[in-house]
């Protein structure tokens, strides 16, 4: 499973990939960061499309472990999370250094692009907005009468 | 007697995140005239769902949990999913 309600144990995710023949192991963190186009982010929320996000995920990770010679876990938070927390982690461990920062940096990039997960941030204004990436700003003010 | 193809096809679907709230519902079944593509059922949506017009004219569109083009053909019991531009990591 990638997704998680749990807070992201990065020791965990380590000890799922490294091995004697293992000698590098590349990791990367994404965390909540307090500002977001000119806001104060107090806290965000992610929801996921369950099924494709698990299965986009597991794709992902079998394209970079057929590309490189690395083994890699990786997950996802959903739920609420607040400024500082670890939203995604992924770590990848190869022979050697490059195998294992290529197959880190592709699967976060394709993450990004490919996987069903969408971000509600709070601020500390009160408002509330969805991230998009696609729209001038970043961001689209949430639905009147949402709760 | 030979089989009949059905007259129509229900497919399951999905609105997520902000799609959910536009157009109040995050699931719904619907019929359309067989045979059908991810194009019809849009259509259907648009003009069957409240607010559903409102939706982009070409939102990125699931079936059966990948991604898929508009004028891929669905079937009887397919999930058709509506993805807003996705925001992970």
């Amino acid at each position: 499973m990638h997704l998680t309600e749990r807070p992201i144990d990065i020791a965990l995710l380590i000890s799922l990939v490294e091995a004697p023949g293992r000698g590098g192991i590349a990791s990367f963190l994404g965390t909540v960061r307090d500002h977001h186009a000119g806001r104060q982010v107090e806290r965000l929320e992610y929801t996921a499309y369950r099924p494709m996000a698990e299965a986009e995920c597991a794709r992902i990770v079998a394209e970079a472990e057929a590309r490189w010679p690395a083994r890699i876990a990786l997950e996802h938070r959903i739920g609420a999370l607040g400024v500082g927390d670890i939203a995604v982690a992924i770590v990848a461990a190869s022979a050697h250094r490059d195998g294992a920062f290529d197959a880190c940096r592709y699967v976060i990039e394709e993450l990004k692009h490919r996987v069903p997960i969408w971000k509600r941030e709070y601020y500390t204004d009160g408002s509330v907005a969805w991230v998009d990436p696609t729209v001038p700003g970043g961001v689209v003010e949430l639905e009147p009468g949402t709760p | 007697m030979p089989t009949r193809a059905p007259a129509t096809v229900t497919v399951h679907l999905v609105f997520l995140a902000r799609y959910a709230e536009l157009v109040g519902c995050e699931t719904a079944d619907l019929a359309v005239p067989a045979p059908a593509t991810v194009e019809t059922v849009l259509t259907a949506i648009r003009t069957g769902l409240s607010r559903g017009g409102e939706l982009p004219a070409r939102p990125v569109c699931a079936l059966n949990h990948r991604q898929v083009p508009l004028d891929a053909a669905v079937s009887d019991g397919d999930e058709i999913a509506l993805l807003p531009p996705v925001a992970g990591g």
